[in-house]
């Protein structure tokens, strides 16, 4: 089930380091928002903060509260474990896990999480796999070892095995900026597909990609190297590519900078 | 990577409820005690009679996040925690221990402990000194490094700046299976082997210099501290090599480029990129080496000769002897009284502290040599 | 060098002799230092291949232990000193594969810049310069001085830890150094806590590494004979008792018969186990390598 997210006032640090400041915006359940911006403005830095991802590096915190359908992630009592349980995330290079299995690699979230019924892993990977438009490629190799398949197919696969978990939220770094354009395309159109069953929030430097492929775009700037990055506008993609309120996003669209 | 986790067994009660609707109690209770039960339906708190949209919002409030069992993670941890410490202790007991076992036995000891050459540790009056000891330790290892190292460097060079790939692959590994004999079987070899094949060449030494104290005769050429330092150097030559294979083949390309831009010959193009950079490395992996050699044990054991009691001193090369190792080894079966024991255990505390210097130096200048 | 005119062609000149010469001096010099290297190797092992292939060949060997055999006698086998050996290695490495492993898992994934983790590094590498006979007799004076246990071959595994443990951690800790961050990340993603993640992705990513680190130490362990002469006495017959104070063992059977004048059949026993040593040794090196060479994590 596709979950709605509010960010109301974050600020992200990193250690004493400002990253990003004070973003608000909301994103409705079973759409695609596209980050986009210019390198180091912040956005990979915010799509982690929606499944706690950025914690992993030590000293890293935020201020304000990030909302699923009201349940504040960063409540107090609230592991962040429980939370990438229910937000899933994709990265930019495909990372299969090597000693798995291609059945082995989507099941993992699942078996690592409890589920041992053969049944219930069977169903769950032929479904995500489907769901990834990757089932007929690999149906008859299952056992095979999932880092022997090409780029695009190992980052559909990383797609089965973050569904597979049914998140209620899926999140995408760059998921196709280690691939080649036939890969991506296919991936696009899978976005397209997954949107109507999860949520999807999905960081680019490819703007026509983000035309393409999302419902709402966000873009975001920094005001001077050093200086935290900022949500700069938001709103309907379309509107956004032809004719946007501020004159940075015109700026950047245009491609004057960036 | 350190990951900052909270520790959560509660479930979440949705805040915005109460601060959305001002006539109802705040959520606050956040101490509150682990429940099972699902949360999103938070009826308790709802004001009654408020219109339909409460049922939308009832739909799409809250998520559900599981309860999340941390001891999974604080074991482990723990177990992972307490295997590095118990690493601390185990290399703090053994320096505390030999001291603490030793110091009675040196407290005892009626001669210098650093000067004396006998060693009577038998019945009660206790003469034991390592000055003996102490000089054919040295003396052999330092001989040992001495031929190692110049040997060492040219493999590790022709293996980074002479060979093909594929043929320094080959000779890698045979410098691997070098260092995979034990080293039982290199005393051995060294006692019957080639001690009798040096012979000749150590009579030849002795006639010609046999003036200087250094190379006079003394025992049979087998059993001498020169055949044992050519062994120990043949056993310490793996590990130089790898270090300074290591180190060499980490030279900047870009220094060895300016070196044949400028028309160096090989040997140039060494002598001005790859040594100067490789220096701190070659000398931390002599160090090592020579730690190892000191610490040789069963080696030196089976091949020097043990000097009979009272004998005359002789510095020469090619006199018999006993290093730390090999006089506490070639004891063992006596160890039964405490006191003997701890002239024994003394001997080894000086060889513990004397590879724990030579070792700390070698990584000292090894990572002097990184930073610079 | 002079400039060539300009209507005369480019000579490109050998650089002079004296340069030439050095280079080849030390084309040389690296030539013979690979040669003196690979010589002694080969010579130790022919020289043990040679003089104690014989008794190899005969099924007495692997099967009879040496009790009721003089130096004097022929006959007699090893099958006492290789149970001892590989069954001394077994219990150090039940120890020494665990505290290494964890204590690597310590200092990649719990502790990774920490001041303690840097101490607990430095420690690392003191213990693995420890000479074997100073941890063969600190095990002496903990067992035996101060506990009164007597000898046995559980001290003498003991000793063993201390020289294999150092081995284990270091490989272990080189092979987690390689798995790359985006799989410990994938698998946070997936909602695992982190100790799954350590025992579910990264050991088996790494396990092939952390096999070719343990079977190396094993390999080192076997060949150990310090703390065999100091900490358990050599037995001719069999023993499996690892509490008893005697056991055999391969270096000490080559120990106890070092002495042999040629002429005695004890005389080829003792190379006989040594090529059984070496063989054992050798073996477990090249299992090792193969093993790392068939599970090696390409960097990206």
């Amino acid at each position: 089930m596709a979950r709605r997210i509010d960010v109301k006032n974050l600020d992200i640090y990193y250690g004493g380091v400002h990253a990003v400041e004070d973003v608000s915006m909301t994103v409705e359940p079973r759409t695609v928002t596209a980050f986009i911006g210019p390198s180091g403005c912040g956005k990979s830095t915010l799509l982690r903060t929606l499944n706690r991802m950025h914690e992993v590096i030590p000293g890293a915190h935020v201020r304000g509260n990030v909302q699923l359908d009201g349940t504040d992630l960063y409540g107090q009592g609230v592991d962040p474990v429980a939370v990438r349980r229910v937000v899933g995330m994709v990265f930019q290079r495909p990372n299969p896990f090597p000693s798995m299995s291609i059945f082995d690699n989507v099941a993992s979230g699942l078996r690592l999480n409890g589920v041992r019924n053969k049944g219930v892993l069977t169903d769950a990977v032929e479904r995500s796999l489907m769901a990834a438009n990757l089932w007929i490629e690999v149906k008859d190799r299952l056992g095979k070892a999932g880092i022997g398949l090409s780029g695009g197919q190992q980052q559909r696969l990383c797609i089965a095995r973050a569904i597979a978990v049914e998140p209620q939220v899926l999140l995408m770094d760059e998921p196709c900026s280690a691939l080649d354009p036939i890969s991506t395309l296919a991936i696009e159109d899978l976005i397209g597909e997954l949107k109507e069953k999860y949520t999807v929030v999905i960081v680019t430097h490819n703007m026509q990609q983000a035309a393409r492929v999302s419902d709402q775009t966000a873009f975001f700037n920094l005001a001077a190297q050093g200086k935290p990055g900022n949500l700069i506008e938001i709103g309907p993609t379309e509107k956004i590519f032809s004719n946007p309120d501020q004159q940075a996003t015109e700026d950047y669209i245009t491609g004057r900078f960036g | 990577m350190a990951v900052t986790d909270t520790d959560a067994t509660e479930r979440v009660e949705p805040e915005p409820l109460a601060a959305q609707d001002p006539s109802l109690s705040p959520v606050v209770d956040h101490s509150a005690v682990t429940t099972h039960s699902p949360v999103p339906k938070v009826v308790a708190h709802r004001a009654p009679g408020t219109p339909a949209d409460h049922v939308e919002r009832e739909a799409a409030r809250g998520v559900k996040l599981a309860k999340i069992s941390r001891t999974g993670d604080r074991i482990f941890r723990s177990l992972a925690t307490t295997s590095g410490l118990l690493i601390v202790l185990l290399v703090l007991f053994v320096g505390i221990f030999l001291l603490a076992l030793a110091l009675p036995s040196l407290q005892a000891n009626q001669d210098n402990f650093l000067t004396s050459r006998n060693w009577t540790v038998a019945g009660n009056e206790l003469r034991f000194g390592i000055a003996g000891l102490f000089w054919t330790t040295v003396l052999s290892a330092v001989l040992a490094m001495a031929m190692a190292v110049p040997v060492a460097v040219g493999v590790a060079l022709c293996m980074t700046q002479y060979l093909h790939k594929r043929v320094s692959g080959p000779v890698s590994f045979v410098v691997d299976l070098l260092a995979a004999v034990p080293s039982i079987i290199f005393g051995l070899w060294g006692l019957t082997v080639l001690g009798p094949f040096l012979a000749p060449g150590a009579a030849w030494l002795i006639s010609k210099l046999g003036w200087i104290p250094f190379f006079e005769r003394n025992v049979d050429p087998k059993g001498s501290v020169f055949v044992a330092s050519v062994v120990l150097a043949i056993m310490i030559l793996p590990i130089v090599i790898a270090i300074s294979r290591d180190v060499f083949a980490q030279t900047p390309r870009d220094h060895i480029e300016a070196a044949l831009a400028l028309g160096a010959t090989r040997w140039e193009v060494i002598r001005t990129a790859v040594l100067p950079h490789g220096r701190s490395g070659v000398i931390s992996a002599s160090m090592l080496g020579l730690g190892r050699a000191l610490g040789e044990t069963i080696a030196v054991m089976i091949i020097l000769t043990t000097p009979s009691p009272g004998s005359p001193f002789s510095p020469s090369i090619f006199a018999g002897g006993e290093t730390f190792a090999s006089k506490i080894a070639n004891n063992a079966a006596e160890f039964d009284s405490p006191s003997k024991t701890g002239a024994y255990i003394a001997a080894g505390l000086v060889l513990f502290v004397v590879t724990f210097a030579v070792n700390a130096i070698a990584r000292i200048i090894a990572e002097r040599g990184v930073e610079s | 060098m002079s400039a060539p005119t300009a209507d005369a062609p480019l000579a490109f000149r050998r650089p002079s002799g004296v340069r030439t010469v050095k280079n080849s001096l030390a084309t040389i010099f690296v030539t013979v230092a690979t040669l003196i290297t690979i010589i002694p190797l080969a010579w130790v092992l022919t020289t043990v291949i040679i003089k104690g292939y014989r008794l190899l060949l005969s099924s007495t060997w692997w099967l009879q232990s040496q009790r009721g055999i003089t130096p004097r006698r022929e006959g007699g086998g090893a099958y006492h000193a290789i149970v001892g050996t590989v069954e001394m290695a077994l219990i150090c490495a039940a120890i020494a594969v665990p505290l290494g492993v964890l204590g690597a898992i310590f200092l990649i994934e719990y502790g990774r810049g920490t001041k303690i983790a840097r101490g607990v590094s430095f420690m690392v590498d003191i213990l693995s310069g420890i000479p074997s006979i100073v941890a063969a007799l600190f095990i002496y004076a903990l067992f035996i001085t101060i506990f009164g246990l007597g000898r046995s071959a559980i001290a003498v595994s003991c000793a063993l830890v201390l020289l294999m443990l150092p081995v284990v951690l270091r490989s272990t800790e080189e092979m987690l150094k390689l798995v790359p961050d985006s799989l410990r990340e994938a698998s946070y993603a997936l909602g695992v806590s982190k100790w799954k993640t350590i025992v579910k992705v990264v050991i088996p990513t790494a396990f092939g590494g952390i096999v070719t680190g343990v079977m190396l130490g094993l390999a080192r362990v076997m060949g150990e004979t310090a703390p065999l002469l100091i900490l358990v006495s050599y037995a001719v017959g069999i023993n499996f008792s690892p509490t008893t104070d005697t056991m055999g063992a391969l270096p000490t059977m080559i120990n106890a018969g070092r002495d042999q004048p040629p002429q005695m059949p004890g005389y080829e026993r003792v190379w006989a186990a040594a090529l059984t040593l070496i063989m054992i040794v050798m073996l477990l090196n090249l299992l090792a390598r193969l093993i790392a060479r068939f599970t090696t994590l390409k960097e990206k």
